[in-house]
This record gives structure tokens, C-alpha cells and sequence, in this order.
């Protein structure tokens, strides 16, 4: 799909447009027509050729864990936390984390598959994390 | 004109240093202009020479203009660029470009930050950054800032190559007894790669001993065209290549964490100077974190990708080893407020003009100077040499 869902959606930049996405549990990315390469962040360049023709798509949200590091944090604070750099297999880098298990149990290579985890209070917005795949 | 032909044109010829440690009860403004008064008395010139300035800081976007205000100074050249620690290495180009121009006589590079004694936290500092300076693809995971965008290159270098915690212990271990050398240095204690290995967690696979000091601080060097410097008050240390390179902000930007452009700014800055790694007597490298230095010996081809652990290990960068490395000591046990490429600078001239007492290194002729910024985001070489290197 090319187009923005709503024509509200249509007035926003490409942040603005990933965030309402995130907000409605739907994880876009952008793919490029002139390059047919991949791009993340959102952005209204290809930042691969320099072009315009960007289009929004569903990846498949399957990824393999490009770097992982534990976030020490005291026990009272909410505990140790897992930070992942995540390659989807469209060839785009994110961060983000890996869930469901152990933040030292994150292991690089792991294979993870993307899911939309809703807004929460404190301002704490929309984003995607990652589950590790079975097998 | 060639690149190659700024090689030489431009000398620093002052070096002053202030409130390094904690510099209770002074402003930053304080000690950078008494690190800038120092730098101008050690160049046997005064303040009303300087005609050019070039500043950063970390929270005062337009921080030049209270330096020039606060110093009395009407600068003909100001530069304030602002790319994160390496900001003082990258300062010299375009100095020497206005210096050769003949827009200006004298730059005054300086800095200043009280970040250790400050009453602004880093808490504080994190919350206001995310509203100036606003990630939004990384801050909502929490990374632990900058300290987990080293530690994810860390973690991937040991994943690729092999890396041990052991060999970046070997960094800090090596760091220190450099620091043990120098009077300056904060961290003086002994320490064992054991130390480094059982101390406090903070982002694996970096423990506290990993991650540099949180310091106060001030430096300043003043940068003139060569034949004017051959009449000032110490021997000349000549620019002989400065170059800077950036590929990302953000670390996950990074297009490979186990190469920096630290690749591409020595390159640059190597072809400028004419000369190679081979002919490097003593290296000031940006050791926020211990990955750093094992990143830039690589990059910088010191030795190949991926062999820094190896490379640095049975104290090979420490004192007596067979590469001088960070020889006050480093941002790992000497000093780094806040952003440090001023003080690898320093250290750098000190070591050409044969003042480092203990630590010297005997005949250094040529000295590389390496600043990074951001997280891993910007890269600037400097090869810096004396008269007899020119």
C-alpha cells in the first residue's frame, strides 16, 4: 500500500505516520521505488540513492539480533533490561529489545520476530520489540 | 588547492590547562578562560593577539560569543561547531584554512565543563536532550547513554572477532599506569585486569572500569601560521593533517559497528600529513570507553580489523610497551569533562615538546591525535609534528 490509511494521515510527515501506525498496532516500514532498497528510519529522502519514490510496506517482521548489551538498573528501579540492535530481513537496522526472556539470554544471531507493543502511561509511546522465534 | 598543501602551514604554540579534576566553586566560564590565559602566556603572547576562537559546549548552543564576550575579544574568525567530544581535533581545519586565508593571526581553541561538581545531573541533562535533541527511534528502548551505543560495538567486535573482556581491560590497565605517571591524572590507584573484570556491571559487556571518568576541566591551544610561530616562546608543534568524517548520529545508524570513520579521517588526515602509521611515535586516542581504543588502532591501521585485543594485549600500550598509547593516562584515568578531544590535544603537544617528565616518550617527532564523538558518530585525525618532522 502506497497511501497513507486516512486522509488526516496524509498531512503527516513520515514520524508523525509511524507513530499513528505504531498507535493503531501496525509496524510500517518504507521500501524504495528508484533503488528498490529498504529504508529505516521513516524519512522523506532515500538516504541509499537520494530518492523520493518511498513507499510504505509491511515487512515481514522476522529479524536476526545484530548486537545486544543488559542495561544494569537496580532491582527497585525495575531491574536489568535488554537494548538489541535488530536486522530485519529486508536489510533495515532498528533498535529495540527482545522480550520473553532473560536480558542476558539475548544472544546475537538469535532470531526474533517483530510484535507492537501498545503505549503505555508515563508517556511511554507505541514501539515495536521483538520475541524470539521458536526452533 | 591540494589538501596537502595546508601540511605544515599552521603551528600550536600555546597549551594551558585549569580546573582538572574538580574545580569546586568555579564556573565553567572560570576555568576555560584560565585554561585560555595559560595557553596564551605558554605562547608568550597576550590576549589582545587573539583575533580567531573556536569553542563547543555541551549545554550553550551559542557558547562562542560569551567566551569572546567574557575574554574581551572582537573575533575576525568564530567557529562553533559542535559535533561531540572530537569537536577540539576538528576546530583545526578550518583555523588553518582562516590562518592561511589570512582572515586572522591567532586562534584560540578552548573548553571548559564542571561536570563533575555541577549541580545538573546527568539525569537532567538526559531529560532536557531528549526534548532539544530528540531520538525517537532510540530512546524509547532506555539505552543507557552514550554508554550502551559502545557497549552493543563492543559486544559486536567480541561476537566477530573474537574480543575478549580481557582485552579491553588490557585499554584501561594500560590507562592507568600511564595515569600512575602523571601528576595531572585523577586515577592514580593501582588496578589489575582482574579489577576491570569484577567491577560494577553498567551496559554489558562494559563494567564501570570500562567507561571513562566523569571529570572537571578546562583546555586551551593557540594555533598561528608557521613563520610567526617560530618566534614565540616554545618550540612550534605544526599541524601536519587534520581531517573529519561522520556517518551516523545514532548507533543504530552505524552502518557496521566494528568500523568507525575514524577509517576515513585517518586516511584523510594521513594523506595530508605524508606520512603513515608507521611513523607515529606516540597516539592520543579518544578512550571514552575501552572499545574505542581497539576501534581506532584498527581503523586508524595500527593493526588489522579485528586484531586490536591481540594487538593491545600483555601490556603493549602501556608504559615500556611496544605503541605508546594515551599517555596522561586517558579519558579512562587522567580526565574527561564531558567532551576530552582538547585534552588528547594537549597531551599530544606536550609529548612533541619533550615536557612530560616520567611519562615522556623519549624522541616522540610525530604524535597522532584521535577525537570521536557522539556514539562513535564523529571522527577527527590529527597527525601533529615537530620542526624536524616537517
Amino acid at each position: 500500500m502506497t497511501t497513507p490509511t486516512t486522509e488526516a494521515q496524509a498531512e503527516q510527515g513520515p514520524d508523525r505516520l509511524y507513530a499513528a501506525l505504531l498507535n493503531e498496532g501496525r509496524f510500517r516500514i518504507q521500501h524504495c521505488r528508484d533503488c528498490d532498497r529498504h529504508v529505516f528510519y521513516p524519512r522523506n529522502l532515500c538516504p541509499h540513492c537520494g530518492g523520493e519514490a518511498l513507499d510504505w510496506t509491511d515487512p515481514k517482521g522476522t529479524g536476526t539480533v545484530y548486537s545486544t548489551s543488559v542495561v544494569r538498573r537496580k532491582p527497585d528501579a525495575g531491574g536489568d533490561y535488554n537494548v538489541a540492535l535488530i536486522d530485519l530481513d529486508e536489510g533495515v537496522r532498528m533498535m529495540s529489545r527482545v522480550e520473553g526472556v532473560a536480558p542476558q539470554a539475548v544472544r546475537i544471531g538469535m532470531r526474533v520476530r517483530a510484535r507492537v507493543a501498545p503505549a503505555a502511561g508515563d508517556g511511554v509511546p507505541a514501539m515495536v520489540v521483538f520475541d524470539p522465534m521458536e526452533g | 588547492m591540494p589538501a596537502q598543501s595546508l601540511r605544515g602551514g599552521v603551528a600550536i604554540v600555546g597549551v594551558g590547562q585549569a580546573g582538572l579534576g574538580e574545580a569546586h566553586g568555579k564556573t565553567e566560564m572560570e576555568i576555560l578562560v584560565e585554561a585560555a590565559k595559560a595557553a596564551v602566556k605558554d605562547a608568550g603572547m597576550s590576549m589582545r593577539e587573539i583575533d580567531g576562537i573556536a569553542t563547543a559546549s555541551v549545554g550553550a548552543t551559542m557558547w562562542v560569543m560569551p567566551v569572546a564576550e567574557y575574554l574581551g575579544i572582537h573575533p575576525k574568525f568564530v567557529d562553533s561547531t559542535m559535533i561531540g567530544g572530537s569537536s577540539f581535533v576538528a576546530h583545526m581545519l578550518p583555523a588553518m584554512l582562516a590562518l592561511e586565508a589570512g582572515l586572522c593571526d591567532a586562534v584560540l581553541v578552548c573548553y571548559g565543563s564542571n561536570q563533575r561538581t555541577s549541580t545538573v545531573g546527568r539525569a537532567g541533562i538526559a531529560k532536557v536532550r531528549s526534548v532539544l535533541d530528540p531520538q525517537p527511534y532510540e530512546n524509547p528502548y532506555q539505552p543507557m547513554q552514550p554508554i550502551t551505543s559502545y557497549a552493543l560495538a563492543a559486544a559486536r567486535h567480541m561476537h566477530q572477532y573474537g574480543t575478549t573482556r580481557e582485552h579491553l581491560a588490557e585499554v584501561a590497565v594500560a590507562a592507568r599506569k600511564w595515569a600512575q605517571l602523571n601528576p595531572d591524572a585523577l586515577m592514580r590507584d593501582p588496578l589489575s585486569i582482574d579489577d576491570v573484570l569484577n567491577a560494577r556491571m553498567v551496559s554489558d559487556p562494559l563494567s564501570v572500569r570500562d567507561c571513562c571518568l566523569v571529570t572537571d576541566g578546562a583546555g586551551a591551544y593557540v594555533m598561528v601560521r608557521a613563520e610567526r610561530a617560530k618566534d614565540l616562546a616554545k618550540p612550534p608543534v605544526y599541524v601536519l593533517g587534520n581531517a573529519t568524517a561522520t556517518w551516523h548520529r545514532q548507533i543504530s545508524s552505524m552502518p557496521d559497528l566494528t568500523v568507525s570513520a575514524a577509517k576515513e579521517s585517518g586516511e584523510r588526515a594521513f594523506a595530508m600529513a605524508g606520512v603513515k602509521p608507521a611513523d607515529v611515535d606516540v597516539l592520543e586516542l579518544y578512550d571514552a570507553f575501552t572499545i574505542n581504543t581497539l576501534l581506532f588502532l584498527e581503523d586508524l591501521g595500527f593493526c588489522a580489523k579485528g586484531e586490536g585485543g591481540p594487538f593491545v594485549s600483555g601490556g603493549a600500550i602501556a608504559p615500556g610497551g611496544r605503541l605508546p598509547v594515551n599517555t596522561n593516562g586517558g579519558g579512562l584515568s587522567c580526565v574527561h569533562p564531558g567532551m576530552y578531544g582538547m585534552f588528547i590535544t594537549i597531551e599530544a603537544v606536550r609529548q612533541l615538546r619533550g615536557e612530560c617528565g616520567e611519562r615522556q616518550v623519549g624522541g616522540a617527532e610525530i604524535a597522532l591525535v584521535h577525537g570521536n564523538g557522539g556514539t562513535l558518530s564523529s571522527q577527527s585525525t590529527a597527525i601533529l609534528g615537530t620542526a624536524a618532522a616537517l
